[in-house]
């Protein structure tokens, strides 16, 4: 593993961040200070910020409505987003996309979408569009194992093996699609073995091990940019909490939370290397609370957008 | 000036495009080395191959999908569906995605694809092949809706939709593929929006969309012959619509009937009847008539799908269906 000692501090400072931005988006919600819903990546952390630690500053990423993670990871400012989720005016978005609609192209995160699978054949399309331009740009789409059930994933699956375009599909299995259990409602023990089907490379990893997160995302970015084509990545995750802010009914599995936070094992795994002390961590942590908190103070404090916003941004100018 | 079909006109407007945007790509089933199931995209693989010229397996959804993910990455694309009926496999794409992704995202993308379909009624295709959909996109905030009648019409739009930096559906007609008229040699464009009116006449305004056109002309050239004059309008565009040209029709005549293939409930056409309504009121002697198909599946065999669809029969008992 060739991560800088840098890159790895970097990527414990995103986990954290992503851990305090959701617990905050929850309290937030739960205060009544917006609306809709919210869908927590807790327990997820390790997925996003492994696999974008391996990518460029040019790759691109989309997202699911369980997308804060992916987009921190990609480094969007989480005082806008904090905003966005608030509806105010200095969102992200404007306030005009909310929690599950995030993006913010300046940093590649084509954004967050909140119908299950729609965005995987756009994230072939943009992929197909690198391919044409001949860059080795790589577009990595995130999505859940409810995701893997919609026709769009097989039909991307087909499209972007065919056309070997540089695409990594990433599957975080968190095992409940609201609540329906993968084993109620996939027919193979792994999503990667999907793959097989359609002819790409399917790899199942640990998702709560980032260090093996990266070494799959690497491998399947190496792939792409050498034109060798997409690779649908597995990483096998628990989601600790309810599917979001509004939904019914706890996790089943949540007794199994504390043995799966992948934040504990990976700081363990820092220590153990000699990377970080314990008080380190402990400031990372601290410095990564009084980040988020401050972005939740930015959000509250900012005005609401005007009325005139809604009539914005529907139209492109007519001809170029 | 060439005599041109419909769909030579559509596949000259795209060549041109092509032509003038390196980066403008098509996509579909069957486009490519066939040329299309219709042909409209005849020549296209050969001269501009198949990197931009791409034939794709069997999968609308991502068809569209993938015109979306191109549309927002620097590279305008076409999507063409066979049958306007197959739109079932990709409303997601359409109008979650595609409509929606400058407002949701603030503006922060651009969405320039054209999603090409053609309607297919009244061509003994059956129930799945025969359908015209349009009211379920001019119901969508955030797309374009072009729906030309003619080959002058066709060529025109379809520059101004694929030069569009929105989302435009752009909706063909199987029956009218075949209609040779002269188009300009010189590039010329039809802007989105606009309508045209097709015959003056100071009695009646039909309003009359797509396939509907030619037959409306028909029936304003019976009803000449009867006494009674009738102003033919035909929209070229459902977004934006042009219910300004509408409406001054309207004003002068009093009186308006508006006529397309869908089905009759929940159709384009009750959305314009009621615009002009409101537009209009006082002028109208009596409410807007509307000349649709009827609100049943749409059957295979001749005679029973002629009883489904308008005719130039339905347009002149509409038209002198006003009294006075």
């Amino acid at each position: 593993m060739d991560l800088t000692n840098e890159k790895q501090i970097e990527m414990l400072r995103q986990m954290w961040l992503i851990r305090h931005f959701e617990e905050t988006a929850i309290s937030l919600y739960r205060e009544g200070l917006y609306r809709g819903s919210t869908h927590p990546y807790i327990g997820q952390e390790s997925t996003a910020v492994g696999v974008t630690a391996v990518l460029r500053p040019d790759d691109l990423v989309l997202a699911t409505y369980r997308g804060h993670g992916a987009a921190i990871a990609k480094g969007t400012d989480p005082n806008t987003m904090m905003a966005e989720l608030l509806g105010k005016a200095t969102g992200l978005n404007k306030g005009k996309g909310g929690s599950m609609h995030l993006a913010d192209h300046s940093l590649g995160f084509i954004g967050s979408n909140a119908i299950v699978s729609g965005h995987i054949p756009m994230a072939g399309g943009i992929a197909l569009a690198n391919q044409l331009d001949g860059n080795d740009v790589v577009t990595v789409c995130f999505f859940g194992d409810g995701a893997s059930c919609e026709g769009p994933f097989y039909e991307t699956l087909n499209m972007a093996t065919l056309w070997n375009l540089p695409l990594i599909l990433v599957v975080e299995n968190n095992e409940y699609a609201i609540s329906t259990h993968v084993s109620e409602s996939i027919s193979v023990p792994d999503i990667a073995m999907r793959a097989q089907g359609f002819g790409l490379p399917g790899v199942t990893v640990d998702g709560r091990d980032i260090y093996a997160i990266v070494a799959a995302a690497r491998e399947a970015a190496e792939r792409a940019r050498r034109g060798d084509g997409p690779t649908l990545l597995e990483a096998k995750t628990v989601r600790w909490s309810r599917h979001s802010a509004v939904a019914a009914g706890g996790g089943k599995d949540a007794d199994r939370w504390m043995e799966t936070d992948p934040l504990p094992r990976y700081e363990a795994e820092l220590e153990k290397r000699g990377i970080l002390t314990a008080d380190q961590i402990a400031e990372i942590e601290a410095a990564a609370q009084a980040a988020i908190d401050a972005a939740a103070q930015f959000a509250i404090d900012s005005a609401d957008p005007s009325i005139d916003e809604i009539y914005t941004d529907i139209w492109a100018e007519a001809a170029a | 000036m060439a005599k041109l079909t419909y769909a030579q006109a559509i596949n000259a407007g795209i060549r041109e495009e092509m032509h003038r945007d390196d980066k403008l790509v098509v996509l579909g089933e069957d486009i490519g080395k066939y040329g299309g199931v219709f042909g409209v995209t005849r020549g296209l693989f050969d001269e501009f191959g198949a990197a931009r010229v791409r034939d794709c397996p069997l999968n609308e959804a991502a068809i569209v999908g993938f015109g979306v993910g191109l549309a927002i990455s620097g590279h305008p694309a076409i999507a063409e569906l066979e049958f306007m009926d197959f739109l079932t496999f990709c409303m997601d794409p359409i109008v979650n995605q595609a409509a929606k992704l400058r407002f949701f995202w603030g503006g922060q993308v651009e969405v320039p694809l054209v999603v090409r379909m053609p309607i297919a009624s009244n061509m003994g295709f059956g129930t799945q092949h025969s359908q015209s959909l349009e009211a379920w996109l001019m119901h969508v905030p955030g797309l374009k809706i072009a729906m030309p009648s003619t080959p002058y019409d066709a060529k025109g739009l379809i520059k101004s939709a694929i030069r569009d930096r929105n989302p435009v559906v752009f909706i063909e007609n199987i029956s009218l593929y075949a209609t040779k008229a002269e188009v300009p040699d010189e590039e010329y464009m039809v802007p989105l929006g606009s309508a045209e009116v097709r015959r003056t006449g100071d009695d009646v305004t039909i309003v009359a969309l797509s396939s509907m056109v030619p037959l409306a002309l028909q029936a304003a050239e019976q009803l000449a012959a009867e006494g009674i004059s009738v102003e033919v309008i035909d929209p070229r565009s459902l977004a934006p619509l042009d219910i300004d040209t509408i409406v001054v029709s309207v004003e002068k005549t009093g009186r308006a009937v508006v006529s397309h293939v869908a089905h009759k409930t929940g159709g384009v056409g009750a959305e314009i009847a009621q615009q002009i309504t409101e537009r209009a009121f006082d002028y109208l002697d009596g409410p807007v008539v509307r000349v649709a198909a009827k609100d049943l599946p749409i059957a295979a065999s001749q005679k029973l799908e002629a009883e489904i669809f308008p005719d130039v029969g339905d347009l002149v008992a509409a038209c002198k269906s006003f009294a006075g």
